[in-house]
């Protein structure tokens, strides 16, 4: 037993746990240590250890960083329909929310969706940024899954893969790749020609490698195309899946990538704004994610020469997997993020 | 955005812009003299309604013009109000 006081603290699910300070430090050090196990990364310093408990093991409702150490919000889904019309959604969002950057989209958020109603959105690009102040993109999940059966006209790779059918599970997969290049292209077409002000890939790497070698091509050609053009780029995930397991951009293999391989090729791609995930453990406390993710993206913050725009949202960033994501945890994974990182944005 | 510039270096370039600190970019009490002063929009609440200042578009093109950097709907803007009447 201990008489050291708990402190009401959150779980990657979102629950309260009452810790002592001890424990918070020990699940800091624990998370730290399990993305050197995983990654190779440098583990955190007690420098940053202690800065962590300082924000984890506080009982305050909220906390911020700094004053003039205030960084982007880059909102995405800003203007989805969520309780008006979408542009309403967009000026709500930049008047009253304070996003720097606003995001029209669909609600079914997909690329291979928003192929057939490329006018449509042009159309209501046009007219939001008449409307509109912030800078206005368009954002899209790559989701090359949806360009398999039944969805799409490519044979399903995840059900060859599990029949051992790897060589036409790969064919697939390369197949799905062009025609998605072909259809993010199109769409930022579409939307330069509009007026946007640039185009997002969120969630890129969902379907693994292959959607990620689709998006780094697409940005390459975008930006060749529209050298004024912004392109962000978010992960879906911490490491790139090898679900293809050969492909290769400029010579480096995919899969398997941590976030600082990851931030260089976009670089290299020509990305204007990269966006890292790392994936929230629901079974640990927001201190044990938290760490892990800082340690995990530190690497990126060495070599970035572009914003990088952390994601930290439901499930990602040490922010509870949990639809309304409690402040209390959102606001210190902000501040860790901004502390230790120096990101340039979330 | 659209150049990639990291945080520091944007903060800069917008605080060198407009005549003040980077740290005055993020107090709301100076930024909104600064916006009404060039006209960049603001938050408008209509119990204090100011109709005669630049807002949405029009501040955009305010933007553009005070900052120096291209913004895609501005132009295009232009392109659609040309004596061709924007055409194609």
């Amino acid at each position: 037993m201990t008489n050291e006081a708990r402190v009401p603290t959150r779980m990657g699910d979102g629950t309260f746990a009452h810790l002592t300070r001890s424990e918070i430090r020990a699940d800091l050090v624990a998370g730290s240590e399990a993305a050197v196990k995983r990654a190779k990364v440098p583990p955190l310093t007690d420098e940053e250890l202690d800065h962590l408990l300082d924000i984890y093991a506080s009982p305050a409702r909220f906390t911020g960083v700094d004053v003039g150490d205030e960084i982007i919000l880059s909102c995405d889904g800003t203007g989805m329909k969520t309780h008006a019309t979408r542009i309403q959604d967009l000026q709500s969002y930049e008047q009253w929310m304070g996003a720097d950057l606003l995001e029209l989209c669909v609600g079914d958020y997909s690329l291979k969706v928003v192929r057939t109603i490329l006018a449509y959105e042009a159309q209501y690009m046009h007219d939001a940024l008449l409307c509109t102040v912030a800078p206005l993109q368009y954002g899209v999940m790559p989701n090359l899954g949806l360009y398999s059966k039944p969805d799409g006209p490519c044979d399903n790779w995840n059900e060859l893969l599990p029949l051992g059918k790897i060589a036409e599970a790969r064919a697939s997969q390369e197949e799905a790749v062009e025609m998605a290049v072909l259809d993010m292209v199109h769409l930022a077409d579409s939307q330069y020609e509009a007026g946007a002000d640039a185009i997002d890939w969120d969630t890129t790497g969902a379907s693994g490698d292959p959607e990620f070698l689709a998006a780094l091509r697409a940005t390459r050609i975008i930006r060749e195309k529209y050298p004024d053009f912004g392109v962000q780029l978010g992960m879906a995930g911490e490491f790139v899946l090898g679900m293809h397991g050969q492909l290769e951009w400029e010579g480096v293999r995919l899969a398997g990538l941590w976030p600082k391989e990851q931030l260089l090729l976009a670089q290299q791609a020509g990305a204007t704004m990269f966006g890292p995930v790392v994936n929230v453990n629901t079974g640990k406390s927001c201190a044990w994610n938290i760490a892990r993710a800082i340690a995990l993206v530190k690497p990126c913050m060495e070599v970035a020469t572009i914003p990088v725009h952390m994601n930290a949202g439901m499930g990602v960033g040490a922010v509870p997997m949990f639809v309304h994501a409690p402040a209390d945890a959102v606001c210190r994974a902000a501040k860790s993020c901004v502390d230790l990182l120096h990101v340039d944005g979330l | 955005m659209t150049r990639g510039m990291r945080l520091k270096e944007a903060k800069d370039y917008v605080a060198g812009k407009l005549g003040v600190t980077p740290f005055d970019l993020s107090d709301p009490v100076a930024m909104t003299e600064v916006r009404n002063e060039h006209g960049f929009g603001r938050i408008h609440s209509y119990a204090i309604s100011q109709p005669w200042q630049a807002n949405q578009i029009e501040a955009k093109f305010n933007i553009a013009r005070v900052l120096d950097v291209p913004i895609n709907c501005v132009e295009k803007f232009k392109e659609r109000t040309a004596p061709s009447g924007g055409s194609r």
